[in-house]
């Protein structure tokens, strides 16, 4: 979900938003990972409110420095100041994120309740983001970072990350 | 500066920073690949709320503080975290058992800061608390897990808790300072999260195949600066770069 504030943005600096990607997962650009809080421009200045998905993210001094960068190379200079509240959730991945991921190879998160039943119970309702199969069976509730956990199909029998519900 | 609400942060930041440590001990010596790396995805979660926390007592410092020199640079006697959270590793059982019975307060005590009237820690906590809810979730498993699996997980697991048990009293034991913030509707009445903490973690150790030790409390200091020797040993190695290289960062 993209603010409505953030649509309306001029598209140059759409665009430059565009350009930055989250560095554990680049192909979700940091208006997809809706981490983009607010931006308010004041001529070549802007103000950037920058949210962290999980608290220890060690992606969010790298996504701050990327957005100077970025928007340095246009000439602009930007600021980015992190905000807490309200805390991120995965209900803001954007669809073209959310579409992004399984491509990456990544089941993108299904829901507090699809969670619950996948995580604690083990029902098969977490699909392969390769072969689309639901037949697939946790192996760990933490992954590679933070907010994946590590699932197997168990029909192509590759492994696969799921991005946990987090709200 | 409002010297007690400093005092506080340290008390909220120093139980996950030496606990995040005590974890990332573990890193490459998880006893299996999942659980090495679920136990410092945790250690790196606790790691980021004690950032929050040390930026912004850094912030209503009066001296010139940062999150850095508030983790790195005070000697032992300033660290207020709970004797718990420093015990040693031993084994996988005293690292599940240690962490199950933080895990449980710790998200009832979050449960309860999300509604400090201080805007900072209730949004600290509102973040903090959705972590904290899959670290509960996976330490309680493990216990389970361990407590009702074979002989030896069950003897291990059962001798980890009589060690660790005793020490959840302090959790409760309610400093000056939590009864000021309490006061103030900052911090919560600990007392009040007593029974609750109990009954959720009897349930699951009952669950687990174990039994409540005979010794249920101990004496225990922490929150006022007295530590095992344990912090010591934990200070030197995390303190080493710091002190050998002053203002080093990277
Ligand atoms: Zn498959």
């Amino acid at each position: 979900m993209v603010d409505t504030h953030l649509t309306s943005l001029p598209e140059e600096i759409i665009n430059i938003l565009e350009s930055v990607k989250d560095p554990e997962v680049p192909v979700l650009s940091v208006l997809d990972l809706g981490v983009i809080r607010d931006v308010k421009i004041d001529g070549k200045n802007i103000a950037i409110k920058l949210t962290p998905t999980y608290s220890g993210c060690p992606a969010m001094d790298t996504i701050a420095m990327d957005l100077k960068l970025s928007f340095a190379a246009k000439e602009y200079l930007a600021s980015v100041e992190l905000v807490l509240a309200p805390a991120w959730t995965t209900d803001w991945i954007s669809e073209k994120g959310r579409q992004a991921l399984i491509e990456y190879g990544i089941t993108p998160p299904m829901g507090e309740a699809a969670d619950k039943s996948a995580l604690i119970h083990g029902e098969k309702i977490i699909p392969c983001p390769r072969c689309t199969s639901t037949n697939t069976k946790m192996i760990s509730q933490f992954g590679s970072t933070a907010c994946k956990a590590l699932f197997q199909c168990n029909d192509c029998l590759e492994p696969f990350d799921y991005f946990k519900c987090l709200k | 500066m409002d010297n007690s609400l400093y005092q506080y942060l340290l008390i909220l930041g120093d139980n996950s920073m030496i606990l995040g440590h005590r974890l990332s001990e573990l890193c490459g010596h998880g006893p299996t690949l999942e659980t090495d790396i679920a136990l410092t995805n945790i250690s790196l979660d606790l790691f980021g709320q004690v950032r929050s926390y040390f930026q912004y007592a850094a912030k209503i410092a009066d001296s010139e503080q940062t999150e850095d020199s508030i983790a790195f640079l005070r000697t032992e006697r300033k660290y207020r975290n709970v004797l718990l959270v420093e015990q040693e590793n031993v084994d996988f059982a005293h690292v599940i058992v240690r962490q199950f019975l933080f895990d449980g307060f710790h998200k009832l005590l979050l449960e309860q800061l999300m509604q400090s009237k201080d805007e900072t820690i209730s949004a600290i906590a509102h973040k903090s608390i959705k972590e904290s809810k899959y670290h509960y979730r996976f330490s309680g498993d493990w216990l389970k897990r361990l407590g009702d699996g074979t002989e030896v997980s069950h003897k291990k697991a059962q001798d980890a808790l009589n060690k660790l048990y005793p020490f959840t009293n302090e959790f409760f034991l309610e400093s000056d300072i939590e009864k000021e913030m309490s006061a103030k509707g900052i911090g919560p009445n600990l007392n009040i999260l007593k029974e609750t903490y109990y009954s959720n973690i009897h349930q699951i150790i009952a669950e687990a195949n174990l039994t409540l030790p005979i010794e249920k409390q101990r004496v225990a200091k922490g929150k006022l600066g007295y530590h095992t020797e344990n912090l010591g040993y934990i200070l030197a190695e995390l303190q080493y770069m710091q002190r050998t290289y002053p203002n080093m960062q990277w």
